[in-house]
């Protein structure tokens, strides 16, 4: 072999080499394609779940004990929009996705997740059993696309100690007077050298102006998710009312500053540290603060409109199945099994039995199935001798009837985004409420009509 | 007409394609074919999900109604304007420090100038949140030292953007150290001839330092301006890491890559986000052929003279 004709060799092999690892390196990560597990059973893969606690781990375990044959991988993290697009653009989506229930008109007006009429019908997963506004979050035009997992309601928490400083029993508070309320929030409200102490009444905004507008009356969309509604009047009102609360106490830049300091879940939450006077939160704060705090002086009360009603805004997750999931069947299962009544009192009596292990009161486990809830509240939550969480139970329990959601609609995501950034202008002084709503109702418009086609 | 080459020349070019072939393949599969898909999409009206559809120039006519557009250009610019004199200068006074230091102490202030580096984008965000919030953060503490009311750098519209420039001075690891190299690629004659002649060090700076180096003064030019027009990863964590987050601090630090992003991967408008790609890419490209045609007139590069060695 002649030198050059050797050189050529060594410059094909190194090339063969190379493409090799090339195409070695793009089979990389990809799990087989026909989604079969090793093993021969069927195989699952979740997205947006994790293992957090109890709650969890239990109803997981009787997943696998319900299919032992599947092999199940979590993919433990938060919803991530972009992997999730990227692995349904690609074909290669996970079998279940656990997200946020007000993403899923926008994912479903797309095709990115499927209908799950046939699912609930071969499963025989009893929607009913779903609390309605959390039916109403996984409903598009008529269809089933997800099914709820949670149920987040709104709440007034009160700190004790604030409330008597400021001369109020804690239990008097009403947010129906609203000009009352203001003048609670200023005198809760404490600053120091410039630096805010503690913040009065924290009202939430931006993500709770929906519940502010409906206390004053008004909706941010129509019922049937077609047309927006930022430009009603009494929606400015509100919006202006919320904001003014936060002038009142500092400004919104210096208050969100020092919200950014808050550990809300640990043991330095901000009512522990007396940094809250009073705020609107999730009712998944008082449930952490029952373990990080069991002994805090508290008051939850239901939030009021202006009636005097008592209403609260529906959040929370829910599971759904991506376009072109690899084992649907498996994800229904899974998904009959996660959100099942029997499942969540197992979790529950895992959660209480905990508690009461630690010494700590166990508010309860505030499903999106009442039935589940119904036995939760019965048989295992009992009274704990902690009277601010035993209470708390009660009130939460009391509202969850008043709730109420935004409806879904295929441009929820930009819907949100135009009323979102809208009072995020108006809390930073760039808009009056007017004129940043008139602006987020021009371009929620445009995106529903563009959604609608 | 160019000379043929010789055997070996041949044999070495041959190799040297060779060698190129890893990053060619790169090139080829993870730039230059997504660039072309991304150009096609950005004539189309695509969700990611179903087939696109053909929409001609809408994406850039649409583009030319958004207002956010103009929102996500200017705080990008802003930025850019900002940060690129600031990196310059800070980067070019800590290479010349280091390359004062002899000694075995050398490599260990390289190599902890150069740690930031290393640093991930997502924890430097996230530590920057800390360190610049208005109410507990440790810059406005330092500034309380000196009897200054710092601003709130995290949630005041006219803050937010300074505030990420601070933070974008903390990754300044790799332009020192491309300064730094050039630095020691100065002839040390140059200075002796310099200080022969009188020269102080002021005039040594200007007249020896600065030309020899400026080939690499210029290339980390046009790359911090690339980079400061693409920031995306530490803005991002900071100000949009989480849905609540993303709507908290309104569009002061929407910067288009960011806002790109957005429109992309939430609200599903990947044709338009294409569009918006190859309005960022003709971007860069002009101020880089300005930057390059300015450029020139200032740069003093060591070239081979024509007709062979020096």
């Amino acid at each position: 072999m002649s030198p050059s004709s050797r050189n050529r060799t060594g410059i094909v092999v190194l090339a063969a080499a190379l493409a090799g690892v090339s195409a070695l390196s793009a089979c990389g990560g990809v799990g087989a394609k026909d989604g079969a597990s090793p093993g021969g059973g069927s195989a699952l893969t979740t997205m947006g779940f994790g293992f957090p606690d109890e709650i969890a781990t239990t109803r997981v375990d009787a997943f696998k004990k319900a299919h032992p044959e599947v092999r199940l991988t979590v993919n433990q993290g938060q919803f991530d929009e972009q992997a999730f697009l990227s692995a349904v653009a690609s074909g290669n989506p996970p079998d279940v996705v656990y997200l946020g229930r007000e993403l899923i008109g926008t994912y479903a007006a797309r095709g990115a997740i499927q209908p799950l009429d046939d699912c609930v019908a071969k499963e025989g997963i009893a929607m009913s059993d779903f609390y309605p506004a959390a039916q109403q979050q996984v409903k598009l035009n008529g269809t089933w696309y997800g099914v709820p997992e949670f149920y987040t309601s709104i709440i007034l928490l009160v700190n004790d100690k604030a409330a008597k400083e400021a001369g109020v029993d804690p239990a008097s508070i009403d947010t129906s007077d609203w000009d009352a309320l203001a003048a609670l929030a200023r005198k809760m409200n404490k600053v120091s050298g410039g630096k805010i102490e503690r913040f009065g009444f924290y009202p939430k905004l931006p993500e709770f102006l929906p519940l502010w507008a409906k206390a004053n009356g008004a909706d941010l969309l129509s019922a049937d998710g077609k047309t927006s509604r930022l430009d009603d009047p009494k929606v400015a009102e509100a919006l202006d009312y919320a904001n003014g609360l936060l002038d009142d106490q500092g400004g919104w830049t210096k208050l969100k500053a020092f919200t950014d300091t808050f550990d809300y879940f640990g043991e330095k939450n901000p009512i522990a540290e007396d940094q809250i006077g009073m705020m609107l939160t999730e009712q998944f704060l008082v449930t952490s603060m029952a373990s990080t705090s069991p002994d805090a002086k508290i008051t939850v009360l239901p939030f009021k409109d202006r009636q005097g009603d008592p209403l609260t805004m529906v959040g929370g997750n829910g599971w759904v199945i991506p376009k072109g999931a690899k084992h649907p069947d498996v994800a229904c299962q899974w998904i009959k099994t996660m959100t099942s009544a029997d499942t969540w009192i197992a979790a529950a009596k895992a959660r209480a039995a905990k508690r009461a292990q630690e010494g700590k009161p166990y508010p309860g486990t505030f499903t999106a199935n009442a039935r589940a809830d119904q036995a939760i509240f019965s048989q295992i939550v009992k009274p704990s001798g902690h009277r601010p969480y035993d209470d708390a139970t009660t009130t939460i329990l009391g509202v969850q009837d008043k709730g109420f959601v935004v409806p879904q609609s295929p441009a929820a995501a930009e819907f949100r985004t135009a009323w979102l950034d809208a009072a995020t202008r108006v809390m930073q002084g760039r808009q009056d409420a007017k004129a940043a709503l008139a602006q987020a109702h021009q371009e929620a418009t445009k995106a529903l009509q563009a959604a609608a086609g | 007409m160019a000379r043929p080459l010789s055997g070996l020349a041949r044999h070495e070019a041959r190799w040297a394609y060779v060698f190129l072939l890893p990053w060619l393949i790169g090139l080829v599969v993870f730039q230059a074919g997504p660039m072309v898909a991304s150009f096609v999409l950005s004539l189309t009206d695509y969700d990611l999900i179903s087939r696109p559809k053909f929409a001609g120039l809408g994406n850039y006519a649409a583009m030319l109604e958004d207002p956010k557009v103009g929102r996500a250009i200017g705080n990008t610019a802003f930025y850019t304007v900002l940060h690129l004199p600031l990196a310059l200068v800070i980067s070019l006074l800590l290479a010349l420090m280091l390359n004062r230091v002899t000694g075995r102490a050398a490599g260990f202030f390289r190599t902890v100038f150069y740690l930031p580096s290393m640093t991930p984008y997502v924890a430097v965000g996230v530590l920057f949140l800390f360190l610049l919030n208005g109410q507990a953060g440790l810059v406005n503490q330092f500034l309380g030292l000196f009897g200054v009311d710092g601003p709130q750098w995290t949630t005041d519209p006219a803050w937010v953007k300074p505030g990420i420039v601070l933070m974008s001075l903390w990754n300044l690891g790799s332009t020192t150290i491309i300064l730094f190299a050039a630095l020691r690629n100065v002839p040390h004659d140059l200075y002796e001839a310099a200080m022969i002649d009188g020269a102080g060090p002021w005039q040594r700076f200007r007249s020896v330092t600065l030309p020899m180096i400026s080939s690499a003064l210029f290339f980390v030019v046009i790359i911090n301006t690339i980079a400061a027009l693409q920031m995306f990863d530490q803005v991002y964590t900071m100000f949009f890491g989480n849905q609540t987050a993303q709507h908290s601090y309104g569009d002061s630090a929407l910067f288009y890559v960011v806002y790109l992003f957005q429109q992309g991967f939430q609200f599903l408008h990947m044709g338009y986000a294409s569009a918006l790609a190859w309005l960022l890419f003709a971007i860069i490209g002009i101020i880089t052929i300005v930057q390059v045609k300015v450029g020139n007139r200032f740069v003093y590069y060591e070239a081979e003279p024509p007709g062979g060695t020096r």
